[in-house]
């Protein structure tokens, strides 16, 4: 019995080209209060376009019937539980959206004096205070506009301190359960990268790493918790490991959820590490981006920060451009404002102890479901975890039914798929992080759902392998699209 | 739920971490607010920023009004609070309005291809540089000095540890276009890439076309840069580009202080394969309904890792789908009237006063002022803020400043602002 969810009926909508006739308008502009100009004289004729062949042509009621039946095509947090591991989807205050669109930040230029930009730059300010104390580190650059161009921003950090030093050095650790950010970024920032083998118990083998830390090394890049939902409980030790040779521990914020008020990477060795607002600190995830990647660091690397950095001249705040050692901007002006925005509400919101408070229910929500689930499905890594739970499909393999059926069966029951076949360590993974969001109502629920479709797997598998059932649109030919590429719309 | 953990108190779920690692101490951040507090101190800071100014100030961010459907649209939390479309039973929404972006960004340049956005204009000009670098097996890049300084920064940054050096070649000092015999004097065949900004920073339509002639006959690619998309709506894209890199900032995304924005890559279907970021594509579910879902994800750093053509991950599918409303909203004749109507604000204001170079521009134009700093000054008093100091990226520049005017600028302002510059 799925007690979520039953069916209803969604609008059928074309795409807006095949909405489109010649002559519909959605727009209305002013008249014109100077004159007009010729745009062949002013331009050349040669550099005028005829018209944008094929643009769309739609009325106002048409464009917002259009977007709001692709609409409701979507998941979405707001429907419910959205278990993806790693990715951290919880409740999105409407509170942070409303104070992102006040007018005197919204349309706040980058480029307008200093001494009438001041509430911008206080605003920065404070949530780099912030950030730092809750990261227990020195220094926050607000820049990088996302995880993985914070991980790049943090890696040039670790090359420009290690230039200063007298050699860049040539290699990247970084663990098997990593995100694939991890490597990429390494690869992009100009290093090889040495993949490290997690051990039996999911964690850094210390013993291993003391053989591969040589002086070759520029760094560790590891997630703690980790992929698995696990406390990293060596990272003193792995710290002073790297640090002895010289090599810096960069830590992957992706899993801060699971530390704010508990545990700061500052205090345990982290020389830099990146922070995802969008996954801590609740800014909306709107379907991939925007994001921000605040990047924290100790006092050593802040010379190597990006330009420019916020200063106090006076009473006031100003932008500081001449920073000597800086590796340079990473991006065009100050960093995804509008999302630091939305940050800091959310940390004013919650204050010290409420940022506790949540991370201890994010933390209880998975243990939860972890004890729950246990006996229908394979734990391949017993260690205590934390904000995530990774089980395995061993189990439901036997019967011919994998991670990816389990999470399209898991549709059908009114959630979110939870993260599939990663962290790549574990066979067939199933990773599911509720987040501090969720009821015991919806927990239980989402609990049902996955012990249900266990129990479908015994009885009935082929019903599982060829789930969902209740979308408007079945299972996708993801083989088909990368066979044949159709990226754009064409007229037939 | 404690009873079912197995424990006592929440604080046992975290006896497994050692003594040493954990903070024995509260935050020390003020206690949370409500709703309302949070408000007051936005509100607060918003009154500290410029307010009630008309502003010139363009130079990769535009003042466009931003119609109301626009986030309408972007505020259901259908689109708010999803994920990346992973799952495209339950996506479609999401993927539908990325695979119109795609096609829409691909009508509007002229290319073939599309993905579905960039962190900003910025860093998509390094990765289009990229992209040129592993298509050609060159490495060197060369880079108009009318390309965004801003921009030509965050490639530096970006190019110091891949080996790929970037040269810059310079612009005419009366025109403000691209100086073509330094840029054929600069070119050799280990170049990748020749990048051009139209209309460049200073506003000017620039000589794209010649560039990429004289870049092709050395086997480099031509990557196209805008920051100006609304300038889209009525210049011809350049044939014999083979990257565009861009702003969408101007399609109804706020200034914001600097985002955030959306950034874009288009290009040539043979360079497909080289694009960073993500691609949706059209397929069919099993019951032969059109469908769409993520793909050539054999590119990105989740299944590639270290051998990825980028570290992207998340990038601005909200961002995106505003600048989709936004181009849905205005529609071809829309945008072409709003081109039209930024064209003549500002040749209008430029009629009024000396513009510095005499290449065509849209948009944005450099005037030649004695003492910029004492002008803005002047203005600020009549709740004006007036051009961007050019001295503080091009010395040579240091008596200019780029104005900008748009839909938004009225002539009463105009002339105020003529009025002090004279």
């Amino acid at each position: 019995m799925i007690s979520k969810v039953r069916q209803h009926l969604s609008q059928n909508e074309g795409l807006l080209f095949e909405r489109s006739s010649p002559g519909k308008r959605a727009y209305q502009l002013p008249a014109l209060d100077v004159p007009p100009v010729d745009a062949a004289e002013a331009l050349g004729a040669e550099n005028v376009r005829p018209e944008i062949e094929d643009f769309p042509e739609v009325s106002e009621v048409e464009a917002i019937r259009h977007f709001t039946r692709l609409s409701s095509w979507n998941y979405s947090i707001d429907h419910g539980m959205y278990p993806l591991g790693s990715c951290t989807m919880k409740y999105n205050p409407r509170i942070n959206e409303l104070v992102a669109r006040i007018e005197g930040l919204a349309w706040a230029h980058p480029y307008q004096p200093e001494a009438l930009a001041q509430g911008s730059m206080e605003v920065m300010a404070r949530l780099e205070s912030a950030l730092a104390e809750i990261t227990g580190m020195d220094a926050v650059t607000l820049q990088p506009a996302a995880g993985a161009h914070g991980e790049l921003t943090g890696i040039l950090l670790i090359r420009a301190l290690l230039e200063k030093r007298g050699n860049p050095r040539k290699k990247i650790l970084i663990p098997d359960s990593a995100h694939g950010t991890n490597p990429a970024t390494a690869a992009i920032a100009g290093y090889a990268v040495e993949n490290v083998k997690s051990s039996d118990t999911g964690v850094l083998d210390v013993s291993a790493l003391e053989h591969i830390v040589t002086d070759d090394v520029a760094a560790l890049m590891v997630t703690n918790p980790n992929t698995l939902g696990v406390f990293e409980e060596n990272i003193i030790h792995v710290a002073e490991i790297l640090h002895a040779k010289g090599a810096m521990l960069y830590m992957d914020g992706a899993n801060m959820n699971a530390l704010v008020g508990i545990a700061r990477p500052g205090d345990f060795g982290v020389d830099v590490l990146h922070l995802n607002l969008h996954k801590t600190f609740s800014t909306p995830h709107g379907g991939g981006g925007p994001g921000a990647g605040p990047v924290a660091v100790k006092k050593a690397l802040e010379p190597f920060l990006p330009a420019p950095r916020l200063k106090r001249a006076g009473k006031k705040w100003a932008w500081d451009y001449k920073r000597r050692h800086s590796i340079g901007r990473v991006r065009s002006f100050y960093g995804n404002f509008g999302v630091l925005v939305r940050a800091l509400a959310y940390i004013l919101a919650h204050g010290g102890d409420g940022l506790r408070n949540a991370t201890v229910d994010a933390v209880l929500n998975a243990v939860y479901i972890r004890k729950k689930l246990e006996p229908y499905y394979d734990l391949p890594y017993p260690s205590p975890n934390m904000h995530e739970v990774v089980f395995s499909d061993d189990r439901q393999a036997k019967a011919g039914v994998r991670t990816g059926d389990l999470a399209k069966r898991l549709i059908d029951y009114g959630f979110h798929p939870y993260t599939v076949s990663f962290p790549l360590i574990v066979h067939g993974a199933l990773m599911i992080e509720p987040t501090e969001t969720e009821s015991k109502l919806e927990l239980d629920q989402f609990i049902d759902a996955m012990m249900d479709i266990a129990k479908e797997v015994e009885s009935d598998p082929q019903t599982v392998k060829n789930a969902p059932y209740g979308t408007r649109t079945s299972r996708v030919d993801e083989v088909t699209a990368a066979r044949k590429p159709v990226l754009r719309w064409k007229p037939s | 739920m404690l009873t079912a953990c197995g424990v006592e108190s929440t604080q046992e779920l975290f006896s497994h971490l050692p003594d040493a690692v954990r903070l024995n101490r509260p935050l020390d951040l003020p206690p949370g607010i409500s709703e309302y507090e949070i408000v007051d101190y936005f509100r607060a800071r918003a009154a500290e920023n410029a307010n009630g100014y008309a502003s010139f100030l363009g130079a990769g961010v535009y003042n466009h009004f931003r119609p109301v459907l626009v986030d309408t649209v972007v505020s259901r939390g259908e689109f708010l609070t999803a994920y990346t479309p992973y799952q495209a039973e339950i996506s479609q929404g999401t993927l539908t309005h990325i695979f119109e972006f795609q096609t829409m960004i691909c009508q509007l340049t002229g290319m073939d291809v599309a993905n579905a956005s960039m962190y900003d204009g910025s860093t998509a000009v390094p990765e289009a540089a990229m992209m040129a670098v592993r298509a050609t097996g060159k490495g060197r890049v060369l880079v108009s000095q009318a390309l965004h300084p801003e921009y030509r920064e965050v490639l530096r940054t970006y190019a110091r540890n891949q080996g790929m050096p970037v040269d810059e070649f310079g612009y005419v000092a009366d025109a403000g276009t691209i100086d073509l015999e330094d840029l054929d004097r600069k070119m050799d065949d280990l170049t990748a890439a020749v990048i051009v900004q139209s209309p460049n920073f200073f506003g000017i339509v620039d000589q794209v076309k010649t560039a990429a002639e004289i870049a092709h006959r050395r086997g480099a690619l031509l990557i196209l840069v805008f920051t100006e998309a609304v300038s889209l709506g009525i210049l011809e894209p350049p044939a014999d580009v083979d990257i565009v890199a861009g702003e969408l900032q101007s399609f109804a995304i706020s200034p914001s202080y600097g985002g955030p924005f959306a950034g874009i890559i288009a290009a040539r279907e043979k360079l497909i394969r080289q694009m960073p970021g993500r691609l949706v594509g059209q397929t069919v579910d099993t019951h032969g309904n059109r469908a769409f879902c993520l793909t050539l994800s054999t590119r990105e750093q989740h299944i590639r890792r270290e051998k990825a053509t980028s570290n992207i991950c998340t990038n601005q599918a909200l961002i995106a789908l505003m600048a989709t409303v936004f181009m849905t909203v205005y529609g071809k004749q829309g945008l072409r009237e709003l081109a039209e109507q930024n064209l003549a604000k500002a040749h209008y204001l430029a009629g009024k006063l000396k513009p510095r170079f005499c290449g065509r521009f849209f948009n944005e134009f450099v005037a030649k002022v004695e003492n910029p700093d004492a002008v803005n000054k002047a203005l600020l008093k009549k709740k004006i803020i007036g051009g961007l100091p050019l001295g503080r990226f091009y010395p040579e520049l240091a008596d200019s400043i780029l104005l900008c005017c748009t839909e938004m600028s009225r002539k009463q302002d105009m002339d105020a602002l003529a009025e002090v510059l004279a």
